[in-house]
């Protein structure tokens, strides 16, 4: 039986080992069949699950609290040992390999950072590094190199100790400290929860800057849906008992929810939610007449009136906006000022759908300002522009479901047919998907 | 009086100075007990509720029938009264040793064997330095206490301060036997005091600023 499923696993994962685009240095992680009995529970936390978490992915498991999604994350580095299953990692069979060692080899985040209060900033992120043996020179130069990947500046932050940081700055470190010894896989348990929200969307915003640099594997407990969305690749909903609900993209599971479970958990908004999946980077946006203080306002018009638009986009030297005239406006006007108009419609290119409909509902214009890095203009985004991203963006969903990774539990199977268990869970999820 | 420190001074030194290293190697023996008894039980909160009543319950004893009760099986000398010291010395350290370690929050206990330290890495690198103060702290009350308890312990002939005063007390009316009382009396408190600034120095030199209060 189990090698029934390790030869299957192995076919799933090895082709996509041998594809692997280069920059990925996370490694594939596979559970098999495991089961998690705590003494005294008649229940188990975890029951016969089976996961596979593609390398150099953002995974996140939500699920109701008690749901046993801490749990899963700690058997992966077995800081809870399973009752019965293997953990795989990298292909290498890790259940009973020395759990310490196992440990070194796999960045840690919990809530907070959990750094050590008695130590440094330094210490703290040169703890793996040390007990791994590198030499002196070697740790300070990685600490520096890792503080400047967190956005923190060494020279500053190095000999502080934890209480003399932020909250969000504790965070980072904690995310520093994990990433220290450039491990191919780093666990994270609610990494985000104890800081407010403003400072919350900003490290979610490193934590994909960072990932699209390193591409870790990356399992992520959270309770909150909308950071499962936000940052997963994949999203695996789990109910009591670890029973995985739908283990999917967060296009499917937003636009495609597998029962009445998930769609209870996905919550209201769903629509709405979808717009925060695509960035204004991905949808096309147009260009606009562009004009510059000093310009005679006629010479825009005209500039204007041939191109078919109805607004001018004046830049200053910088090529940033400043202005975002009509027609009316232009034809009253004599030469175009250089004055900043504050209540211009802009949104960054890293923005999300959601934001800029947001900014877009509040111009009158109906449509946003594009800038790219530094502020500078891209271009011009409108209502009809989202609406059209979203369609395709649901059609997409529905076609690139059949790479989705093997997720199962096979508790719930094993009572009725222990046989031929694995064909029959494998059948219905084929099921399911192509009904879908 | 003044005659009488004059006269005695030398010898008043040699008792200060064996009465204070008493103390603090007892203080030792007693700190890396405790801490290693505290470590044994903190785990456990049946094992901790045992430590925790034993050293109530011992800090009651009468210290000198305790140091009579020794004398029968070991004899006069030093060794009665280095075990009466070194217990009394233990009592408050390990309570504060158990409440210390008990004190530290799972989570930085889950991160440190998150990160793969082991179990006796975790304890020695991140929970002993995090209850050092509090421990600390114990061993200060532990070096008040045991400096009179030394004193007492003379009376099993041991070294220190204690014989000025048993023997000023043996002879009370005598020619200078109030000086010698008042001598072994003063000069206890003057060395629990210079003890405690050293150990306040020691707290100032060992205690990260990090977990400074």
């Amino acid at each position: 039986m189990s090698e029934l499923i390790t030869s299957n696993s192995a076919e799933s994962m090895s082709p996509e080992g041998s594809t692997t685009p280069t920059g990925i240095t996370g490694a594939n992680i596979l559970l098999d069949h495991v089961t998690k009995r705590f003494p005294g529970q008649a229940r188990p936390a975890v029951d016969g699950l089976t996961m596979e978490i593609p390398a150099g992915k953002i995974v996140m498991l939500v699920g109701p609290s008690g749901c046993g999604k801490t749990t899963t994350l700690k058997m992966i580095n077995r800081l809870i040992e399973p009752s019965e299953g293997r953990i795989v990692v990298d292909g290498d069979d890790v259940t009973n390999m020395n759990g310490d060692t196992l440990r070194r080899g796999i960045g840690y985040v919990i809530q907070a950072g959990g750094l050590f209060p008695h130590m440094t900033v330094a210490t703290n992120i040169g703890l793996v590094p040390k007990m791994l043996g590198w030499d002196k020179a070697r740790i300070t130069a990685r600490v520096d190199e890792l503080l400047e990947l967190v956005s923190l500046d060494p020279a500053l932050y190095r000999n502080r100790y934890p209480k003399e940081l932020s909250g969000g700055q504790q965070q980072r470190v904690g995310v520093a400290r994990a990433l220290a010894a450039d491990p191919p896989v780093l666990l994270m348990d609610e990494p985000f929860g104890a800081v407010d929200p403003i400072t919350r969307l900003r490290l979610q915003d490193e934590l994909l800057n960072i990932q699209e640099e390193l591409q870790k594997t990356i399992v992520c407990v959270t309770h909150d849906f909308d950071e499962a969305v936000k940052l997963g690749d994949w999203i695996a909903i789990f109910n009591e008992g670890a029973q995985l609900e739908q283990y999917d993209t967060p296009e499917r599971i937003l636009g495609d929810p597998a029962n009445e479970f998930v769609e209870n958990f996905i919550g209201s908004g769903a629509g709405l939610k979808q717009l925060t999946l695509t960035r204004v980077a991905e949808v096309g946006f147009g260009d606009a007449v562009v004009g510059s203080p000093g310009e005679r306002a006629a010479d825009v018009l005209a500039r204007l009136i041939t191109a078919g638009h109805g607004h001018a986009v004046i830049v200053d030297e910088r090529h940033r906006p400043i202005q975002w005239l009509s027609r009316r406006k232009l034809g009253r006007l004599e030469v175009i000022s250089s004055v900043p108009d504050p209540k211009l419609p802009v949104v960054g290119y890293r923005a999300t759908l959601n934001d800029a409909l947001d900014i877009m509902l509040v111009s009158s214009a109906g449509a946003a300002l594009v800038t790219g890095r530094r502020d500078m203009f891209k271009g011009v985004i409108d209502v009809q522009t989202v609406m059209d991203a979203i369609t395709r963006s649901q059609t997409a969903a529905v076609l690139e479901s059949d790479q989705a990774p093997v997720g199962l539990n096979t508790g719930v199977f094993q009572a009725q047919a222990p046989a031929t268990e694995l064909n029959e869970t494998d059948s219905d999820g084929a099921d399911a998907r192509a009904s879908r | 009086m003044w005659d009488f420190l004059g006269a005695q001074y030398e010898q008043i030194l040699f008792s200060s100075w064996q009465h204070f290293s008493l103390v603090v190697q007892c203080l030792i023996l007693a700190t890396v007990l405790a801490v290693v008894l505290a470590a044994v039980v903190y785990r456990s909160s049946a094992l901790t509720g045992i430590a925790n009543s034993v050293s109530a319950i011992g800090l009651t004893i009468p210290s000198f029938a305790f140091i009579g009760l020794l004398i029968a099986p070991l004899g006069f000398g030093v060794v009665p009264a280095v075990i009466v010291v070194a217990f009394f010395a233990t009592l408050p350290i390990l309570r504060n040793a158990v409440v210390g370690l008990a004190g530290i929050a799972p989570s930085i206990v889950e991160s440190a064997r998150g990160i793969g330290m082991s179990r006796f890495r975790t304890l020695l690198q991140v929970e002993l330095p995090m209850a050092w103060p509090i421990i600390l702290t114990g061993i200060r009350v532990s070096a008040q206490m045991v400096m009179g308890i030394a004193a007492i312990a003379a009376y099993s002939l041991g070294p220190g301060l204690g014989g000025f005063i048993f023997s000023g007390l043996s002879r009370l009316g005598g020619a200078n036997s109030l000086e010698s009382v008042l001598t072994g009396v003063i000069g206890v408190v003057v060395l629990a005091l210079i003890l405690d600034l050293l150990l306040v120095g020691l707290g100032r030199l060992t205690t990260p600023r990090g977990i400074r209060v």
